[in-house]
């Protein structure tokens, strides 16, 4: 039977078991608006489309299924992009369908014309321009491969208005067939040997492992690994919850604002084993003195990550798992093991040495304020840990990072590549829609918080129960910091001088608003807002305006000279 | 360093802005391109010539590879390839200098396309040094107009049996 190119779309996204859409309509794809009205596939009507991409990221990092996100031409396509540039720097699965003018009128300067694949082309994985209803399928059943196979992306299929209303028959592929696009799955085998050789001569070994881990659904095999041989193991912003935060094997996170032992272990070590993770210049800091003393192992499914940054001695090209597997399946018996452990007991001490010394902390402040880090250590307290965290961008990320313990893969959700102030919220409604049962929190500035504040309405409307704790130092936190440190305290527009108020604001939303001033406050408040389970509920901590983020390494220093608590 | 890249890719639309982007994108210049279709009409082969550092450049041979339309990335060492430009060179010329300008056209065995009584247009092949070696030499006679197109290069068959 023939159907239109609209009703494809939909029937196509049934056969990729699509659940969920998150969009917003327009003149362009109103055929489609017009096709799932009444279809098994959830739509979440979002306030701003920014707000629907970040949500389809965070419910992909959250579920590791890919997002789908609906948006009309022109000012909808435009507003997706920083949301398809922030999941394209962080690698997660997702198709972006937009909607164009008609085929005969591109080009045209036509009413809500806006060249969306040239514009996306550089923050996309790959991108479409439909042309021929007849394509459609193959397109489809294309994207959503492409976007969750080898280093995962977004995808972008610009549907132009005249594509939909065109009809066809619908024959779906069973496989998408690209002849130029084939990742390398499985580790070279000699590579694979060299680098268990490597990792039994060593002393003092350290795994470096990044959010790969998490993309590929490698933390079973990582924490095997690291145990099995008692590798002490940091992870980066990214790959937090792809190791137990609860192990002691854990160093924390390394870099900028990573701790005292993770970065001195990495200064030090004689074996990095970096694992899904690509030398950002954030993690590696001045990137001659990064792990002066190493052999460094790289495993990673992207070609183009191994020795961009760093030299490295054995690049091994795959799929994380996969590789990972590979070297389990050759480690050598338990007597050897036991006997490498021996060899690397000292390094483990040291290393324990360098955590104690330097325990991640602060300092109370003297006017009696909250300190931000100790909310934070209070959700975990009071969640035990169980819970998704989503953040914004700049203090509130880092304390997030280092004062909550991830003990699973998929529960911390934040914009490491592209440090998207605004992306917390809508990360953490889509997550809440993935897993409405779960408890979700965004742990927030009040800057970033406004960024996206109108995708409160969004969880409102569906009855979504995401917490959102603003750490309210009323300054752009982040860059005060860098302005107190680095630009003789000259506190140029950071300072927010008008600020909603945010319990009435969250009032006026039909979510449920609390502030907290006191610790005695915040119990209140933390116990208060975890029992409501059907809308949003904003916590505004007030807290201490000077607080830093420390451990933190000065730019462009080596890791190992961190400016202390 | 002057980098030559040979890449198949697939005939499609907007190939070659994804392929000049991630040139573009890291601020590289691209010297010259050449495209067009190879015996199999759905496949194209581009030539690409690009000065830069080595580190870079194996970067974008790599970020290259990644993109969907991609089927090979290939960078010949000046040994392995054979290379030819084209050049079309309107060269002023007068009644005293003919015969010196011819002697020019023959010894790098070029040929005269077009002839008017003030100008010689030349048309020449040949790698990239052959072609900036007539220039100098025509230089003097006073070049009105010049058009060139990009390299395109090919692998030697290997000389061994
Ligand atoms: C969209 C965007 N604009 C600007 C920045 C630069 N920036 C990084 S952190 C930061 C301050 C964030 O302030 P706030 O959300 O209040 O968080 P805090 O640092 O106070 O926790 C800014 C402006 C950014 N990351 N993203």
């Amino acid at each position: 039977m023939k159907k239109n190119g609209a009703d494809i779309f939909v029937a196509s996204l049934l056969k990729e078991k699509v659940d969920t859409i998150f969009g917003f309509p327009g003149g362009a794809v109103l055929d489609i608006y017009d096709s799932i009205f009444e279809c098994k596939i959830k739509h979440i009507l979002v306030r701003h489309e920014q707000g629907a991409v970040h949500m389809a990221d965070g419910y992909a990092r959250a579920t590791g299924k890919p997002g789908v996100v609906l948006v009309t031409s022109g000012p909808g396509a435009t507003n997706a992009v920083t949301g398809l540039a922030t999941a394209y720097m962080d690698s997660i699965p997702m198709v972006c369908f937009t909607g164009q003018v008609p085929t005969a009128l591109i080009g045209n300067d036509a009413f809500q014309e806006a060249d969306i694949v040239g514009i996306t082309r550089p923050c996309t994985k790959h991108n479409y321009l439909v042309k021929d209803v007849k394509d459609l399928t193959k397109i489809i059943k294309e994207a959503f491969h492409i976007a969750t196979t080898g280093r995962p992306g977004p995808v972008l299929i610009d549907l132009p208005k005249d594509i939909l209303k065109a009809e066809t028959e619908f024959i779906y592929p069973d496989e998408a067939d690209i002849s130029s696009y084939q990742p390398t799955y499985k580790g070279h085998r000699g590579q694979v040997k060299k680098a268990v050789d490597l990792i039994l001569s060593s002393k003092k070994p350290v795994v470096y492992a990044g959010g790969g881990v998490l993309l590929s659904g490698a933390a079973t095999e990582l924490t095997k690994f690291s145990r099995k041989l008692g590798l002490p193991t940091t992870n980066t912003l990214m790959g937090l919850g792809g190791f137990p935060g609860t192990d002691p094997l854990f160093l924390g996170m390394l870099g900028m604002h990573g701790t005292y032992a993770a970065n001195m272990a990495v200064t030090n070590t004689d074996c990095l084993i970096a694992i899904g993770s690509r030398f950002d210049d954030r993690v590696t800091g001045k990137i001659d003195e990064f792990a002066p003393y190493a052999k460094i192992i790289h495993i990673d499914i992207d070609p183009t990550s191994i020795s961009k940054n760093v030299d490295v001695d054995i690049p091994i090209v795959g799929d994380v798992k996969h590789v990972l597997k590979e070297i389990l399946a050759k480690l050598p018996d338990a007597k050897a093991i036991k006997t490498y452990k021996k060899q690397t007991a000292e390094w483990r001490d040291t290393v324990n040495e360098w955590a104690e010394k330097h325990k991640l902390g602060y300092r109370e402040p003297k006017n009696g304020m909250l300190n931000p880090q100790y909310v934070i250590e209070r959700l975990y307290e009071h969640t035990k840990g169980d819970a998704i965290i989503a953040t914004e961008v700049g203090q509130n990320q880092m304390w997030a990072a280092q004062f909550f313990k991830y003990a699973k893969p998929r529960t911390f959700l934040s914009s490491g590549g592209l440090g998207t102030m605004g992306y917390g919220l809508p990360a953490a409604i889509g997550a809440q829609v993935a897993f409405p049962n779960k408890t979700v929190i965004n742990i927030a500035g009040d800057g970033s918080i406004q960024m996206n504040i109108q995708e409160m309405a969004t969880a409102v409307q569906y009855g979504l129960p995401v917490k959102i704790a603003i750490l309210n130092n009323r300054f752009l936190g982040m860059v005060r910091q860098w302005q107190e440190l680095f630009y003789d305290k000259r506190y140029s527009h950071t300072c927010m001088g008008a600020q909603p108020d945010f319990v009435k604001l969250a009032e006026a939303y039909g979510a449920v608003g609390y502030r907290a001033k006191t610790k005695e406050e915040v119990e209140e408040v933390i116990t208060a807002s975890l029992k409501i389970k059907d809308r949003p509920v904003i916590m505004d901590f007030t807290v201490n305006p000077m607080e830093g983020v420390y451990p933190m390494v000065p730019a462009g220093q080596p890791i190992n000279k961190m400016l202390l608590v | 360093m002057r980098h030559t890249i040979s890449i198949l890719v697939t005939n499609e639309f907007g190939v070659l802005s994804r392929v000049s982007g991630l040139f573009s994108g890291r601020g590289f210049n691209i010297e010259s391109l050449c495209v067009a279709e190879t015996t199999d009409p759905g496949i194209s082969c581009m030539t690409i010539v690009s000065i830069g550092e080595e580190r870079v450049l194996e970067q974008i041979t790599k970020q290259l590879h990644k993109l969907v339309n991609v089927i090979k990335v290939h960078e010949f060492t000046k040994e392995e390839r054979i290379e030819r430009e084209l050049a079309l060179i309107k060269v002023q010329v007068t009644a005293e200098n003919r015969a010196e300008l011819l002697s020019v056209v023959e010894i790098f065995k070029a040929k005269v396309v077009d002839v008017s009584p003030k100008s010689y247009t030349i048309e020449i092949t040949g790698d990239h040094d052959k072609i900036m070696a007539v220039l100098e030499l025509l230089r003097p006679f006073g070049i009105k107009e010049l058009v060139r197109t990009g390299s395109v290069a090919m692998a030697r068959s290997p000389k061994t049996k």
